[in-house]
C-alpha cells in the first residue's frame, strides 16, 4: 500500500486527498478565526432591511408575535436572530408574544428570553417583565391546529402562559384576542413550521409574516417574497449578522461570518486541488487508454 | 464562573469534542454521545408532551367534570391499537378521523398558498412589465424568471423526446435547476460551516477562557 501511494504522482495525491485532512485544515482555520476574531463588513440584504424597517416603524405599544420555531440543533444560525430581534422589541417597546412550536424548544426559548432580558436590563437598567412587555406561551403538539386555534383566540391552544399563570390575569393579554390585534409575526425556524406560517398564519388570516429561517432552508423561500406572502427574510448566519449589524449590537453572528469568509476559503481551495488533480489524472488515464 | 455552571459547561465541551471524534472515526465515544442525545431528546420530548398535552387537555378537563374529553382521549388510546397485530386494525379508525380533518384543512389553503399565488405571482409581474409598470432590471428579472420556470417545465415533460426545439428547451431548464441546486449547494455549505463555528466560539469563548480566566 505504501508502495503504491509512493509511485503516485501530484496530480493523483491531489485528487485522492484523504477526508481528514479536509476536516483538519477546516477545523484549524476555524479556531485560529475564533480566537483572532477578525472583522468583515457586513453588506445588508433588502430583504434584512424590509423586515428591520418594518419593526422600526411600529410604535409604542404594539404587539409582534415571535414565532421560535426551533430546537437546539440550529440554534447556531437561528439564536442570534431571536436575540436580535427580542432587542429591538425591547427597545422599541414593542410587546411580544412569544411561542415556541418546536417539542424540544420550549427550554431552549425561555433562556433566551431570560438572556435578552438581562441584556436589556444590562444596558438601560430596566429588566423587561413577563405579562407586561412579553409572554411566552410555550409549546403545545401539531403546530399547525394552533397556528389556526391562535387566528381565533390565543387562549383556545393557550389558556395559560409557559409559566402556568392565565392569560387573562397578565396585563399584557388584556383587549388581545388573535392576530388581528397583532401587526406581524416573526417566524424564526429551523423546521416546517414557516410553511405552516405561509399557509395557515399568513393564507388563511393574512397576518404580516416575516421569516429567519437556516441557510438549509433559505432558497425555498424566496418565491414567497416575491409575491408578497412574506414582507422580509432572514437567512441564516448571514441573515443573523445582518440584524445584529442593523440592530447595532454585533455579536456571535457577525464574529461567525467573518470566520466563514476563511472558512469557505479553505473549502474553496481543496475543491480547485480536487478539480486540478480530476483533470490532471482524467487526461493521463485517456492517454493510458 | 461558579463550580456548578464550570462542570455543567466542561461536560458539555467533552461531549462536544466526543462527537468531533467521529470525524476522525467511528469510535465508543461518538456513539455514546449519539445515543445520549437521542436519548435525551426522546425523554424530554415524552415530559413536554405530558406536561403541555395530557395534564391540562385531559385530567384537568376530567377533573373539571368535562366527560367528553374522554372521546378524543380514547381516539388516542385506539392509536396504539397498532402494537398489536390482532388489533391493529382499529387504529384505522382515529387515523381516518385525523386524516380527514388533515386533508379538509390543509388542501383548499395549501392550493392557495403555494399553487394559486405563486402561478399569479408569476403571470402578475409578466403583465405589470407588459404594461412597462416595471423598472428596467425588474423587468429583466421577470423575463429570467419567466424563462426559467417555463425551461424548467418543459424539462420534465416526458411525454414528448426531448429533440430539437424541446431538447433545447429542456436544456436550459436543466441549467436553471442546476443554478437553483447551486445557491442551494452554498447556502447548505454555510449552514453546516455555521454549526462547526457556533461550537467552536462554545469551546474556546464559553468554555477554555472562561474556565482559566
Amino acid at each position: 500500500m505504501t508502495e503504491q501511494n509512493s509511485r503516485k504522482n501530484i496530480f493523483e495525491r491531489m485528487f485522492a486527498i484523504d477526508r481528514r485532512w479536509v476536516y483538519g485544515f477546516l477545523m484549524l482555520a476555524v479556531v485560529l478565526s475564533v480566537i483572532a476574531k477578525p472583522v468583515i463588513p457586513i453588506p445588508i440584504s433588502k430583504e434584512a432591511r424590509s423586515i428591520y424597517d418594518y419593526m422600526n416603524s411600529l410604535s409604542d405599544g404594539d404587539y409582534i408575535h415571535l414565532a421560535m420555531d426551533y430546537d437546539p440543533s440550529t440554534l447556531a444560525e437561528l439564536h442570534p436572530m431571536t436575540r436580535a430581534v427580542l432587542k429591538q422589541c425591547f427597545e422599541k417597546k414593542i410587546k411580544v408574544i412569544i411561542t415556541a412550536l418546536h417539542q424540544n424548544g420550549p427550554g431552549m426559548a425561555a433562556e433566551a428570553i431570560d438572556t435578552a432580558c438581562q441584556r436589556h436590563f444590562e444596558l438601560t437598567g430596566y429588566r423587561p417583565e413577563s405579562g407586561k412587555d412579553w409572554v411566552f406561551l410555550g409549546y403545545k403538539p401539531y403546530p399547525i391546529l394552533i397556528i389556526l386555534g391562535m387566528g381565533q383566540n390565543y387562549r383556545i391552544p393557550f389558556p395559560n402562559d409557559y409559566y402556568n399563570v392565565p392569560l387573562d390575569s397578565l396585563p399584557m393579554m388584556k383587549g388581545i384576542r388573535n392576530y388581528q390585534n397583532i401587526k406581524a409575526v416573526i417566524n424564526i425556524s429551523g423546521t416546517s413550521a414557516t410553511d405552516w406560517w405561509i399557509t395557515y398564519g399568513n393564507g388563511r388570516y393574512q397576518v404580516p409574516l416575516a421569516i429567519g429561517v437556516t441557510g438549509v432552508m433559505a432558497t425555498d423561500y424566496y418565491p414567497y417574497l416575491q409575491t408578497g406572502q412574506i414582507f422580509g427574510i432572514l437567512g441564516g448566519l448571514q441573515g443573523a449578522a445582518e440584524y445584529e449589524t442593523l440592530v447595532g449590537t454585533p455579536g456571535k453572528a457577525v464574529e461567525g461570518m467573518s470566520v466563514q469568509v476563511v472558512a469557505h476559503s479553505i473549502i474553496i481551495i481543496f475543491i480547485i486541488v480536487g478539480n486540478i488533480g480530476y483533470f490532471a489524472t482524467r487526461k493521463k488515464n485517456r492517454v493510458g487508454l | 464562573m461558579d463550580f456548578a455552571t464550570a462542570i455543567a459547561t466542561t461536560v458539555a465541551a467533552v461531549l462536544t469534542l466526543c462527537i468531533f471524534s467521529f470525524l476522525y472515526k467511528d469510535n465508543p465515544f461518538y456513539k455514546f454521545t449519539e445515543h445520549l442525545v437521542v436519548g435525551v431528546s426522546a425523554g424530554y420530548w415524552v415530559s413536554i408532551l405530558y406536561v403541555n398535552v395530557a395534564i391540562p387537555n385531559i385530567w384537568q378537563k376530567l377533573l373539571a367534570g368535562k366527560w367528553w374529553y374522554l372521546i378524543p382521549a380514547f381516539l388516542g388510546v385506539l392509536m396504539w391499537t397498532r402494537i398489536v397485530k390482532r388489533w391493529a386494525w382499529i387504529s384505522r379508525y382515529p387515523l381516518a378521523f385525523y386524516l380527514g380533518i388533515a386533508t379538509g384543512v390543509a388542501i383548499p389553503l395549501e392550493m392557495q398558498t403555494k399553487v394559486l399565488e405563486q402561478i399569479f405571482g408569476t403571470v402578475q409581474s409578466f403583465v405589470a412589465l407588459h404594461n412597462s409598470q416595471t423598472d428596467f432590471w425588474a423587468g429583466i428579472n421577470t423575463v429570467v424568471v419567466v424563462i426559467g420556470i417555463i425551461t424548467s417545465l418543459v424539462y420534465f415533460f416526458f411525454s414528448k423526446e426531448h429533440k430539437g426545439a424541446t431538447g433545447g428547451i429542456a436544456k436550459v431548464g436543466i441549467w436553471t435547476l442546476m443554478i437553483g441546486f447551486g445557491a442551494s449547494f452554498g447556502y447548505t455549505v454555510m449552514a453546516r460551516i455555521s454549526l462547526l463555528i457556533e461550537r467552536v466560539q462554545f469551546l474556546i469563548d464559553d468554555w477554555l477562557l472562561k474556565l482559566f480566566s
